[in-house]
């Protein structure tokens, strides 16, 4: 592996609720190399998304650390850029000016308007969505907007993507679509992405690993699949490669034979 | 309006649903066959248009249940105006109403000018007690929605202030300005605050916390977090709560004028009640009634424009 971009280092997350303190996670440990597509896979309430605001410093972890670039994570910040599962983009700014406002504001300071405005251009043409750049959110469809959102965060130029369930809230159609423009924007860009999912499919089809976490309370790292399938890979190709075959098999085994479960 | 629109949408929607599904297969028999003769024709997609009776009874159906309702209150209002003493039926009141908005605007000195200056002054003094109230309310609003240690210490006062009617507040307006005209707007003043800075205090609470993550991963600065995210969230309550401020205010007016005097509207319907000319009492409660709407309608307009495609 290259030299980890980003390292979890025995990481527990506790929260005060009403009645006690719970604990949604503990003993983490995970170093992510430079250009590494890692996909965090779980039952609900296993933590995965809280595992991934650590990393985004939208939380704080209550015990251990977690380092960007050499850098431990204090808060929040634009090398650090996040897809929200709900796209999140601003209803009253158009989708071009959504992604201009980060693009402004990550190399406002050094660039001039011009070449930020074609900044904003190239990202949202990338995830083609050129042809509406300026329509407002609410006139565009889920999966566009979505687009957009992918879109913003790749403009920033970011040192890591984190995705919390970007295709969550898709229908099947719109998700494989969007993760074929994941991979071709992923090809030209080589950006390093840890992604929240809950599908396998996806998981085995866009990662370099797979983490596998068990069931919360007190969740932790189960084990971890590496997918040596070699890039970029095609869906239709995928299905009868062997590799795939198994690795998806070892992911569901591990969901639904070692982490039922209880009661669901 | 909504049925006809129905009724013209499905029929439209149906050769649309039509077409997408002749290419598919069109695509699907070419590939398959490759054969020239393969291409399916695009069947002709045939117009459409509601047939003229259903149109029709969709327009009675808006336009009738109103009439009707209007039709009943000049009835009940022409069997108790025949009932009663000096009460003017609807077309009295017509006929007076035709001769006043002949000349709305003559003046006979101060105390007899015509009605269009009156209603002008009560939507001046309106205009700047809102305003005043505006230019303080809603950056309070904004504190109180986001300290909420400010929150905390005012929201006593207000709950306690809020209830009193603004009528209340008429005297000490006089004794601090010794003057009529700003006492009365110093009444609408007080009426407008509360709403607005409930309102805008609610908006900034409520503001989603996805839009604040957007700003906290961005790493924008408090400038560009208010300007790019504060304020457009929270402007649809702020609307609201202007809404709320003007509809209050404008009921408050014709109180607070009475006791004031001078030229408006309130003033003009207890002179003229001392006139005992009771048919421009009525003139005016239709009048009063009529410029409520269309403020009330002026600001649900503006409010559309900012709901960012919500409804």
């Amino acid at each position: 592996m290259s030299k980890p971009m980003v390292k979890v280092e025995n990481v527990g997350m506790a929260f005060d609720t009403k009645s006690g303190r719970f604990t949604a996670l503990r003993d983490i440990d995970l170093a992510i190399g430079e250009g590494e597509f890692v996909s965090l896979i779980g039952h609900s309430g296993c933590g995965k998304s809280t595992l991934l605001n650590l990393i985004a410093g939208l939380t704080l972890p209550t015990s251990g650390n977690v380092i960007c670039a050499g850098r431990e994570v204090a808060g929040p910040g634009p090398e650090r850029a996040v897809v929200f599962q709900n796209h999140s983009l601003l209803p009253w700014l158009t989708c071009f000016e959504n992604v201009y406002l980060a693009v402004e504001r990550v190399f406002g300071t050094r660039e001039r308007k011009v070449k930020l405005k074609l900044r904003a251009e190239a990202a949202l043409e990338m995830v083609h969505m050129d042809h509406a750049m300026h329509k407002y959110p609410h006139e565009i469809s889920g999966g566009m907007k979505q687009r957009v959102g992918i879109a913003r965060a790749f403009a920033m130029e970011p040192k890591v993507l984190l995705m919390d369930e970007p295709f969550g809230a898709l229908d099947a159609l719109t998700r494989a679509s969007l993760q074929d423009e994941l991979i071709g924007v992923m090809a030209k860009t080589g950006a390093t992405v840890v992604m929240v999912t809950h599908d396998v499919d996806e998981a085995v089809l866009l990662s370099d690993r797979v983490v596998m976490m068990t069931n919360g309370p007190a969740a932790t790292i189960g084990e971890i699949l590496d997918v040596n399938i070699p890039k970029p890979r095609n869906r239709l190709e995928l299905a009868h490669d062997p590799q795939y075959v198994s690795c998806r098999a070892a992911i569901l085994e591990f969901l639904y034979q070692k982490q039922m479960k209880k009661a669901a | 309006m909504s049925a006809v629109s129905m009724t013209a949408s499905n029929l439209a929607a149906e050769p649309l649903a039509v077409e997408p599904r002749t290419h598919a297969q069109a695509a699907a028999t070419s590939e398959t066959s490759a054969a020239p003769q393969a291409k399916v024709k695009p069947v002709p997609t045939p117009r459409y248009r509601a047939p003229l009776g259903p149109r029709v009874n969709a327009v009675l159906k808006k336009v009738l249940p109103p009439l009707f309702g209007i039709g009943l209150l000049l009835g009940v209002w022409a069997i108790v105006a025949m009932k009663t003493q000096g009460f003017p039926g609807p077309l009295q009141t017509w006929a007076a109403a035709v001769e006043i908005f002949a000349d709305p605007f003559y003046r006979n000195g101060p105390n007899d000018q015509g009605i269009g200056w009156n209603i002008l002054s009560s939507l001046q003094r309106v205009g700047i007690g809102f305003g005043i109230a505006a230019l303080v309310g809603i950056p309070m609003g904004f504190l109180i929605g986001r300290f909420t240690f400010l929150n905390s210490m005012l929201d006593p006062l207000i709950s306690l202030l809020r209830p009193v009617s603004p009528l209340a507040w008429l005297p000490i307006g006089l004794l601090v300005f010794k003057k009529a005209d700003p006492a009365a707007t110093w009444t609408i003043f007080i009426c407008s605050i509360w709403p607005m800075i409930l309102n805008t205090a609610q908006g900034v609470q409520r503001v989603p916390q996805d839009y604040m993550n957007v700003a906290r991963v961005l790493n924008l600065s408090e400038f560009k977090i208010i300007t790019k995210i504060l304020f457009p969230a929270v402007l649809p309550y702020m609307l609201t709560g202007i809404r709320l401020s003007i509809g209050t205010a404008w009921l408050v007016i014709v109180a607070a004028e009475m006791l004031t005097g001078g030229v408006g509207i309130g003033f003009w319907v207890w002179d003229e009640w001392n006139n005992l000319k009771v048919e421009h009492i009525v003139i005016a409660i239709f009048v009063i009634g009529i410029v409520g709407l269309m403020l009330e309608q002026a600001l649900l307009l503006i409010a559309k424009r900012f709901s960012y495609g919500n409804n």
